[in-house]
């Protein structure tokens, strides 16, 4: 007999024993209300199909809208496309006038979109100078060497920045910055770096390529922070020990435990910034000045592929030009969408498909 | 009152993991059948067979005939009308987190459409105490919130709000595991009390438990079933060597 | 010497640490100070124009003095409405197919990276392709501005509807299948409504995002002068009207401007700070 740890007194009796179980098979019995009920039901198989499938359609919709946009996008700046081709993005005509090159002329009918091209990336480039460091600094502060009771505060305060809209950034820019730029920071740039020739004396009014790359990068501040706090957050904590068992300080700690570890991810937020501050228009298009030509001066105006759609489309004059308008627009989806696919790609590799919410 | 069921030649795999292999038997109506084994043997994937619950998972295939009653559940009805039929709880308590807990009992009715709350209100009263969860409950029926239960408790919940929709079949996957020893005796209690009007088929880790509340044992090792005979035999004279090793507590 | 040389190099590390530190206290620093400059000069100087008038009033003819933006802030709700209607149904039904139907399937994959594009497309280039679909064929109104704005709302949706989704537990679902519950009822009746206060929270966040936007509605909804509830018509909207009375030469149209912006921003960051003090206490508090 093997050892068994159940007592037989454990046991029930078998099946059929005389004590009363019932017999091994049921008699037929009449089903009582609610199941009665509940076989009525039937399958749901229609509404189960209907169902799955307009949850698909909703799905497609999503797709259908893109679509759409491109469709429109390519089919309205068919005409400048024919008529320019890809000269559209850098050849200027030349004034019969004046000899200058001449870029943007609606009353010609030659477009060109090469400072408006040049504009965005010059106040992008701009932005990202400023807003990077400051970014990563905030990263860097909140994740590593604040103090825990401050750290949810000040998180909360950055991203409330970037919850704040455009159109109010830009009065503000307008207003304050602006004037703040023209009384005490350009007379001293001219003064200390005239000499390179990016700050040049012939802009009195403060708008200009500074004005706005300030203003876009306190805009895009918000988002290559979090990122970065993600990313940076996303390391583990076991590179940090190593790196501080070797005796390192914190911030040796930090530059090579963490920030080294995170960097692919850092320039994916970066680029992400970058992403929203090339498609950024309305506090751009208040503060740049809007001028259609390409000027050395930082301190000049100018204008970028957002600004000049939202001032000229509503008054184009004739079908070229509102063609030429689109055909920006169509480049800067284009643009926006591989920076911002790319960016993503960066921060999934770190943050292993963790959702990137960003705002 | 319960039925039967009778399994012939089950098959099972997930995607390429051939899951059960060849599962002949025939559970008796009105009895508890435990079906106990190592982990891994397959055991919780032939309870899930038998609601049609493993079809959930997109790469489930299963050959076979199940028969309970005289419905062929896989080629008579749908897999939505056979889980009316046939009720399972679950390992870990599962009640709906934002219902109540008379919403949790009629959920199963008032979910499939059923709107008198006369009834409604004698049904959950019933189930809840046939799941002896009546008298702790019965004050604050739809304001406590199902998931404030005690583990104990929200499994006792879980066993009402299967009976509530009137199963043939009530299948429990490792029902008590995941509680203390107190409500493990409740619910085991709970099963010698309901097998006399349902068909209770248990997956059980714990051996003293199916020998405490089952009349047959089915022993399954590596997707197959090894032995399926009374629990008395299987526990005392087992046919095969290994029901022996493991019963002995040689593995598992 | 080389204890010396030691205690030189220890430092020096340990200056650089401090001057790090304090480089990260210093961006702190400047970037929550924008902010709070902002919003000081935005309370200081649009609250002394806030009168009843502001709230009740339309705009005056160039050049007068006084009026308020009432038409603006009843455009921007029907407008933010209409988006809604057609943002949040749409979203919430991409998210529930990313959870509950699509989970891991290339089309799944692919919706979800459309929606990311969605996302990213520059809000001027929203405004001109709206305005190509919709406002080409018929004419400037507040429906296509409407339109603007609900698509725009669309991807927000849909992704913190799917991410609230993925969160109920497997249990649940099994739970209300293993009752012969059909699956529409299962999605609709437990998984959705278990996740309701994530879903609503991510309306809100979509909501909060949409209603600042400017440059959706240049070229759709265009902005009114009068009153207008008519989606038919030209609709104002306060985000519109702040921006065109902050370009013009007349003073008491920048009063205003500021006034409205004030208004838009606390509104704005009242819906914020709601939607993060729900995700903070807990949204799946039951679920769990």
């Amino acid at each position: 007999m093997p050892e068994i740890h159940i007592s037989q007194s454990q046991l029930l009796p078998e099946p059929g024993a005389p004590d009363g179980t019932a017999p091994a098979t049921a008699a037929l019995q009449e089903d009582s209300a609610i199941r009665k009920f509940l076989l009525s039901r039937g399958n749901s198989a229609i509404a189960d199909r209907g169902f799955h499938w307009l949850m698909v359609l909703c799905a497609l919709s999503i797709f259908g809208i893109v679509v759409l946009i491109a469709v429109e996008l390519v089919l309205r700046s068919h005409l400048a496309w024919e008529k320019f081709g890809l000269d559209f993005f850098y050849k200027a005509s030349i004034d019969a006038y004046t000899g200058l090159p001449q870029y943007w002329d609606p009353v010609n009918g030659h477009f060109s979109a090469l400072p408006f091209v040049y504009g965005t990336l010059v106040s992008s480039f701009l932005a990202l100078l400023l807003a990077v460091p400051l970014a990563i600094g905030v990263a860097v502060y909140l994740t590593e060497m604040c103090p825990g009771s401050l750290r949810a505060p000040l998180a909360f305060i950055t991203e409330l920045l970037a919850a704040i809209p455009s159109v109010i950034y830009g009065l503000w820019a307008v207003f304050v910055l602006v004037p703040l730029l023209r009384e005490h920071f350009n007379p001293w740039a001219i003064k200390l770096f005239g000499w390179t020739g990016f700050f040049s004396n012939d802009n009195p009014t403060g708008l200009g390529f500074v004005s706005a790359g300030i203003i876009l990068a306190i805009m895009i501040l918000p988002i290559i922070s979090s990122l970065t706090r993600e990313v940076m957050s996303a390391v583990p904590h076991s590179q940090r020990e190593a790196v501080l068992a070797l005796g390192a300080t914190r911030w040796e700690m930090i530059r090579m435990g963490v920030l080294r570890n995170a960097r692919i991810g850092i320039v994916g937020a970066v680029i992400l910034g970058l992403g929203r501050a090339l498609g950024e228009t309305m506090a751009v298009t208040m503060v740049i000045g809007n001028s259609p030509e390409i000027r050395r001066s930082l301190l000049s105006n100018g204008s970028s592929m957002a600004s000049v759609i939202a001032n000229e489309f509503a008054e184009a004059s004739g079908d070229l030009h509102l063609s030429a308008l689109m055909e920006i627009g169509l480049a800067l989806f284009i643009v926006t969408i591989i920076v911002n696919a790319f960016a993503r790609l960066l921060v999934w590799a770190v943050t292993r498909g963790a959702p990137a919410r960003v705002n | 009152m319960g039925v039967g069921i009778e399994v012939t030649n089950l098959n099972a795999w997930y995607g390429t993991n051939h899951t059960l292999q060849d599962i002949n038997l025939n559970i008796p109506a009105n009895h508890a059948t435990a079906l106990i084994g190592p982990s891994g043997c397959g055991k919780s994937t032939f309870v899930r067979c038998l609601n049609r619950m493993h079809e959930t998972n997109p790469i489930a295939r299963v050959t076979g005939t199940v028969r309970i009653g005289d419905l062929d559940i896989y080629n008579d009805i749908t897999p939505v009308e056979i889980r009316r039929r046939v009720g399972m709880v679950f390992q870990r308590p599962n009640p709906f987190p934002t219902m109540s807990v008379y919403d949790n009992v009629a959920a199963g009715l008032k979910l499939n459409g059923y709107s008198n709350h006369h009834v409604l209100d004698e049904i959950v009263e019933r189930s809840l105490k046939n799941s002896a969860l009546w008298d702790e409950v019965k004050d604050d029926l739809k304001k406590k919130s199902g998931a404030s239960l005690s583990g104990g408790q929200q499994q006792r919940l879980c066993i009402a709000r299967a009976l509530a929709v009137d199963p043939e079949v009530l299948l429990m996957d490792e029902p008590a595991s995941a509680l203390d020893p107190v409500s493990t005796a409740k619910i085991e209690d709970l099963i010698f009390q309901l097998k006399s009007q349902y068909t209770i088929v248990i997956v059980t880790h714990n051996m003293q438990q199916a020998a405490r509340v089952a009349e047959k044992t089915g022993f399954f090792l590596n997707g197959r079933m090894v032995e399926f005979d009374s629990t008395h035999k299987i526990f005392t004279n087992p046919a095969d060597k290994r029901t022996e090793d493991y019963i002995t507590g040689r593995f598992g | 010497m080389v204890r010396d040389e030691h205690k030189l190099k220890a430092r020096i590390r340990a200056g650089i640490d401090g001057a790090a530190t304090g480089l990260a206290v210093l961006s702190t620093v400047l970037v929550v100070a924008p902010l709070v400059a902002i919003f000081i000069y935005l309370v200081y100087k649009g609250a002394s124009s806030l009168n009843l008038d502001f709230f009740t009033k339309i705009p005056k003819p160039v050049g007068e003095v006084g009026g308020g933006m009432a038409n603006a802030i009843v455009g921007s709700a029907i407008l933010l409405a209409v988006g809604s209607l057609i943002g949040v149904p749409i979203g919430i039904a991409g998210g529930i197919f990313l959870a509950e139907f699509g989970r891991g399937t290339k089309l799944a994959n692919a919706v979800r990276f459309t929606a990311d594009v969605l996302n990213g497309v520059p809000s001027i280039v929203m405004g001109i392709a709206i305005y190509s679909l919709v406002v080409v064929p018929t004419h400037f109104s507040g429906f296509s501005g409407g339109v603007a704005l609900g698509v725009m709302m669309i991807p927000t949706v849909c992704r913190t509807t799917e991410e609230m989704l993925l969160m109920v537990p497997h249990a649940v679902r099994e739970a209300a299948l293993a009752l012969g519950v059909p699956n529409w009822r299962s999605v609709l009746s437990i998984t959705v409504k278990t996740a309701s206060p994530g879903i609503i929270t991510g309306c809100m966040l979509a909501f909060a995002r949409v209603a600042g936007e400017t440059a959706p509605l240049i070229f759709t909804a265009f902005g009114n002068s009068n009153w207008s509830t008519n989606l038919n018509e030209p609709m104002a909207a306060l985000p519109l009207q702040i921006y065109v009375y902050a370009l013009s030469p007349y003073d008491d149209w920048h009063r205003l401007a500021w006034a409205g912006a004030l208004v838009l921003i606390v509104l704005i960051l009242l819906a914020v700070s709601l939607v993060r003090y729900v995700t903070s206490r807990g949204v799946l508090k039951g679920a769990s």
